[in-house]
């Protein structure tokens, strides 16, 4: 048989049998659907994570005061000893090396903030310049804190674009003096709308120079220090440059933690890697299912049509063309059904992605690719028995059952 | 043309084994009329499958144009079928869903005959049986003699050198079944053999030879 006629003759069976194709259709595009829709949503959800991190910028070690011990009683519990805070001056000392491409002390606090009638009390941070930098930020107006001395408290801050809103209504902020506790500081920039991590909005932030908020703070510790490092491959030179830095200074004492993120964002990446994988699994098995789905329909279409298959042996058809045209039969649907799947998974994820814009919901091209090719698969492998069966019908009886 | 040597054709039906062919001999030449008639039971239709193909003799030799049949493989044989032989069942066996010429064209599809050459064998066939202007219907559309005739027109489509009609007219009323009867018979005068089984002596008296079977044997084989 000429392949178009294959096509041809398989169409027409499976228009003839529309309930049967359609139940078909729906099993096979459902099974690829649900492996589209949720390796989507896995996916969305490890690219979230991930870009969560990195916002917190790149080549990243966090330093915090305190070491976090996991060893249960040391001898620090019997001896007392509280860790020692960490200072301008220490992290000035981190900088000094030549991994390290700049550092940001970080000091945080909800403070009222107000200007004219208008309070709120919203996060304040204090920084340095660099923090710009690190964090990627982008400013929507006006200029960051100046760079020069960090122990200098000067009279400066920078506001969020919601603060300001929320301040200043309509008039314009630049310039203008705010209350900050107990404090006055003059508005040199707003921070752009861009940037969120974890916890933090930019938008809702009011960052001023890391001295001024250590006196409104009324502390000269510091929350953490952010360490850039040049690279990737210099971060744990630079851990260990941290760690040496801090026992130098604090008499013999490694009081600190330092988090690279890349360690944190590479364990979160495993986790929903294999969180999707698990999903995709899962609906793999509703795919085995509408494998075995197709085998029983197969089946009873090829006993539905004894008669014509006998016909067919009787007009001389090889077992291997009855063979065929019952597997093109059931390739052809499987095909279809996967398509419809992958548009409907398509759309589906799409509307996810509309309700949780937060989410970014892709279907990773191998869940696609993988889906499709297990469906078509399965389709196959479940109709070689009906399409044997058929094959193996002996014409005398097939056809004398009327 | 055709000839049977001892042929057997032994059925196990549960504990028991049925002889439905008891060692038959039998010669048929090139363009015979035959008509097969005999009481039910009495092995007309196994002799009309075996004679076709469609079944294989317990033993015993068939020689089809002097090739020996019983030997051949499976795929051999739908190729001899294919080629050299025409089938016209009691109940038609027409594919419901394709139209009258798609089912005419189904042997020549089988064969793998590009459309442009099938359209013009289906043309040539659907004329002899006159039915060109209902070459769009489907079986359905059709009354029972039409169907039986675009069933002879597929019979026929290969030029096969035997057609086989296992009770063409059992199905039809007296005047389709006569008209189908005339079909058959023009065929056969252009040079098919043409074999008919019927239980209808008034069908089967029409055959130029006339073979009676009882339990498997022949009874008769008059030559008129």
């Amino acid at each position: 048989m000429r392949p178009g006629d294959v096509l041809r003759f398989s169409l027409g069976a499976l228009q003839g049998n529309r309930v049967r194709t359609m139940l078909m259709l729906l099993a096979m595009s459902i099974g690829v659907a649900a492996v589209v829709i949720l390796t989507a949503v896995g996916e969305g959800a490890r690219l979230f994570v991930v870009n969560e991190f990195a916002s917190l910028g790149t080549n990243l070690l966090i330093v915090l005061p305190g070491r976090a011990e996991t060893a249960g009683a040391g001898p620090s519990t019997f001896i007392g000893e509280t860790p020692r805070d960490l200072t301008i001056r220490d992290a000035l000392a981190l900088a000094r090396h030549p991994a390290v491409r700049r550092i940001a002390p970080i000091n945080i606090g909800e403070v009222h903030v107000s200007w004219r009638q208008r309070e709120r009390e919203v996060p304040v941070i204090g920084s340095t310049s660099e923090l710009l930098a690190i964090r990627h930020w982008k400013m929507a107006r006006g200029r960051f804190l100046p760079p020069g001395d960090p122990e200098l408290a000067a009279p400066l801050c920078v506001i969020g674009s919601k603060v300001r809103k929320e301040l200043f209504g309509p008039h314009p902020a630049s310039g203008e003096m705010i209350s900050i506790g107990d404090r006055r500081c003059r508005v040199i920039g707003i921070m752009g709308s861009e940037g969120r991590s974890i916890g933090l909005d930019v938008e809702e932030l009011v960052i001023l120079p890391v001295a001024s908020a250590q006196m409104l703070f009324n502390t000269n510790t510091l929350f953490r220090i952010l360490v850039e490092a040049k690279s990737r491959e210099t971060i744990s030179q630079v851990k260990t440059h941290i760690l040496s830095t801090i026992r130098e200074r604090h008499q013999g004492e490694e009081d600190v933690t330092v988090i690279t993120q890349d360690a944190v964002l590479a364990t979160f990446d495993r986790i929903f890697r294999a969180l999707t994988l698990t999903v995709a699994g899962v609906a793999g098995i509703s795919l085995g299912v509408a494998g075995i789905l197709t085998m029983n329909v197969m089946l009873i279409a090829v006993s539905q049509r004894t008669a014509e298959i006998g016909l067919f042996k009787a007009l001389g058809a090889h077992r291997r063309q009855v063979l065929i045209l019952i597997l093109t039969e059931a390739g052809v649907l499987s095909l279809i059904g996967a398509f419809l799947g992958l548009a409907v998974g398509i759309i589906g994820s799409w509307v996810i992605g509309r309700i949780y814009p937060a989410l970014t919901v892709g279907t990773p091209w191998w869940a696609i690719a993988a889906a499709l090719s297990v469906a078509i698969a399965t389709g196959l492998t479940f109709s070689v028995l009906p399409a044997r069966r058929a094959a193996r019908l002996d014409p005398v009886q097939a056809l004398s059952r009327k | 043309m055709i000839r049977l040597e001892h042929v057997h054709r032994i059925f196990q039906v549960g504990e028991q084994k049925v002889h439905a062919l008891n060692d038959l001999m039998l010669d048929i030449g090139q363009g015979e009329y035959l008509s097969i008639m005999g009481p039910s039971g009495s092995g007309k239709s196994t002799l009309l499958n075996i004679l076709g193909i469609l079944d294989r003799s317990t033993s015993g030799r068939y020689l089809l144009d002097g090739m020996d049949v019983t030997s051949l493989t499976d795929d051999q044989q739908a190729h001899t079928r294919r080629e050299k032989i025409g089938f016209v069942f009691q109940f038609f066996h027409l594919v419901p869903r394709l139209t009258a010429r798609q089912n005419i064209e189904l042997p020549l599809v089988l064969a793998g005959v590009p459309p442009a050459k099938r359209k013009a064998l289906s043309g040539r066939v659907l004329q002899a049986v006159g039915l060109e202007a209902r070459a769009r219907h489907r079986p359905e559309e059709l009354s029972g003699g039409q169907r039986q005739r675009i069933a002879i027109a597929r019979a026929t489509i290969m030029e096969p050198a035997v057609l086989l009609a296992d009770e063409p007219t059992g199905n039809l009323d007296r005047a389709s079944g006569k008209e189908v009867v005339h079909i058959l018979e023009h065929l056969n005068r252009k040079g098919i053999m043409l074999i008919i089984v019927t239980h209808d002596p008034e069908i089967g008296g029409r055959a130029r030879r006339q073979i009676h079977l009882v339990d498997g044997r022949i009874t008769s084989d008059i030559s008129g």
